[in-house]
């Protein structure tokens, strides 16, 4: 056993994570922002919305839709050229970040759509009888009330992105995925393999942990 | 653009022949219908009718959340159906609104959600914690201020929507079905806060509502709604003592006579086939006179009381009586002429 564990190069191991770690943040904080904003533009322009706005809504449909279909791995392939572009190459965990956006923003979006129908018409009213405007009745009545499942959508989301950071890892990207296919697979050493999953794992419960606490701390429903 | 009427009283609203037509699969459904009406600076002012009436309609769009489909309506000297976008909003901050469902932010503390329209208004921050301080107290809901929506009773729920609505300094309270998710005695202490916040600061409210109840505890003026239109309206009191189109009757009925009566009527009209079961109405004064004294006096007659009743509206009491008058053919239809002469609304009851 022992012997086992002197073949895991442990600082390996802790470099993956952190790769993992900073491509999963970085495409999160991206996702919510490009999620909701697109989320609110679909409950927004949709049927009895406030700004009711049948092509544009279309035209967001449309686009969540075909994103939200294409199998990751298949999205990281035709992403290449836009990649190459927007990066300048296809390695590193830089390259892995505009197709994990990508694949993720629009996933979030109608998580962030689901949120905001699950509010009480009658509140909006209420706050439209009181004469706010659109931009408060977005911050202070929509976001705010749809906060907890905001934030267990973006739970959801952030552990689906673990998963596709692994599956940006085999082909070039780095992170645990890399280095449970180079070091584990390739190599055939299971064990590392397994010590990758784990790591992985952990980084999803905590992920859930986290997500869930905050879930509960703002729900006063 | 300011209107006196006769009166010498200040109309604050004035809804002009007003329609609201809204298109369904099912072709066009006039919600509203040729409405007119009236009301004044300080009054509380209900709008009754069934659900589907078009009461809700007509309400919601003194607050521009409807447009009508023609006419106009003005309220407090602004034209509500025509006015758009920043100036319509600063109109909704003078006629506020309280729900059936309370449409409070849960995510809010009772505090915050009553600095919530002082917020939407750009109220600094020191002057909004002073303004929720004076209303948590004005609506009785002292250290309460922390709780969340969901930790309060329904009644609570709905001190906090009328402490929301008054905070702007409103010049109209709509109050849209307030009272009906509520349990009686609940709905008592919420008309009577609306009442005192009536007489304190002089606002006017108008209320929908289905309950012929809240009307008469708290309304000066009715308007009757039946299928999108006003069938009857005028003081609440005169209503309650002739109401004559038939909804209105049966509206009336709701507080006067209750279930059981009709039932016990129908026994004694079966137990006495001889002389007459009358329904008395008294008004105000002439509840005072002493009627059955001398009745009893005057005429060779039995009287048996069968049911009473004495209902306290804004202006002054309203009672019926249900007596069984038996003797001498003759004497009895004396004795009625005798009680109509005396001001005092009647109807012989008639078996069937």
């Amino acid at each position: 056993m022992d012997e086992f564990l002197n073949d895991i190069k442990w600082d390996k191991l802790i470099e993956a994570t952190n790769e993992t770690i900073y491509m999963t943040s970085i495409s999160v904080v991206a996702t919510f922002i490009i999620g909701l904003l697109l989320g609110l533009l679909l409950f927004l322009t949709g049927k009895g919305g406030l700004w009711q706005n049948r092509l544009i809504n279309f035209v967001i449909a449309a686009f969540v839709n075909v994103f939200r279909s294409i199998p990751f791995i298949i999205l990281i392939v035709l992403l290449i050229p836009f990649t190459r572009a927007l990066v300048g190459s296809m390695l590193g965990a830089n390259a892995a970040l505009p197709a994990l956006i990508i694949g993720a923003a629009p996933f979030y979006a109608r998580m962030v759509e689901i949120a905001l129908r699950e509010i009480d018409k009658g509140v909006i009213e209420a706050a439209q009888s009181m004469g706010a405007n659109h931009f408060q009745i977005i911050f202070k009545v929509l976001i705010p009330e749809s906060l907890p499942a905001l934030i267990s959508g973006l739970t959801v989301t952030t552990i689906s992105l673990v998963s596709f950071t692994a599956m940006a890892g085999v082909i070039g990207a780095g992170g645990l995925g890399h280095f449970a296919y180079l070091e584990g697979f390739q190599r055939n050493r299971p064990l590392i393999t397994l010590v990758a999953t784990i790591a992985i794992l952990i980084l999803v419960f905590i992920i859930q942990f986290i997500g869930d606490y905050f879930t509960k701390k703002t729900d006063k429903r | 653009m300011e209107i006196w009427d006769k009166e010498g009283e200040h109309r604050l609203i004035s809804i002009k022949d007003v329609i609201k037509t809204y298109h369904s699969k099912g072709g066009a459904v006039k919600a509203v219908d040729h409405v007119n009406l009236e009301i004044n600076e300080g009054e509380i002012f209900g709008v009754i009718g069934y659900s589907g009436a078009g009461k809700s309609t007509l309400i919601r769009m003194l607050n521009g959340l409807e447009i009508p489909t023609t006419g106009s309506i003005n309220v407090a000297g602004r034209e509500v159906s025509k006015i758009k976008g920043a100036k319509l909003r600063k109109a909704r901050q003078e006629i506020s609104m309280i729900f059936q469902h309370f449409n409070l932010l849960w995510s809010r503390t009772v505090a915050d959600n009553i600095a919530f329209p002082l917020e939407i208004a750009g109220v600094p921050k020191p002057k909004r914690d002073q303004r929720v301080k004076e209303l948590i107290q004005l609506v009785g809901l002292d250290g309460r201020e922390k709780a969340f929506p969901s930790q309060l009773s329904g009644g609570q729920k709905q001190r906090v929507g009328i402490a929301r609505a008054l905070a702007n300094n409103p010049q109209v309270l709509l109050c849209d079905e307030a009272t009906s998710a509520l349990d009686p005695q609940t709905t008592d202490s919420i008309l009577e806060l609306l009442v005192d916040i009536n007489k304190r600061l002089g606002l006017t409210i108008v209320l929908i509502t289905h309950e012929m109840h809240v009307i008469r505890k708290i309304c000066h003026r009715v308007a009757v709604m039946e299928a999108g239109k006003i069938v009857e309206s005028g003081p609440v009191l005169e209503v309650f003592k002739n109401p004559k189109q038939p909804i209105t009757k049966r509206f009336v009925q709701q507080v006067t006579e209750p279930e059981e009566t009709r039932d016990t009527i129908d026994h004694l009209l079966d137990r006495f086939p001889h002389g007459q079961v009358v329904q008395l109405t008294f008004v105000g004064e002439a509840a005072e006179q002493p009627l059955i004294t001398e009745l009893i006096r005057q005429y060779e007659l039995t009287v048996n009381i069968l049911q009473g009743k004495i209902s306290q509206t804004q202006h002054g009491s309203y009672g019926t009586l249900f007596i069984h008058l038996d003797g001498d053919e003759r004497e009895v239809e004396k004795a009625i002429s005798y009680i109509s002469s005396q001001g005092v609304g009647m109807e012989v009851i008639e078996n069937g």
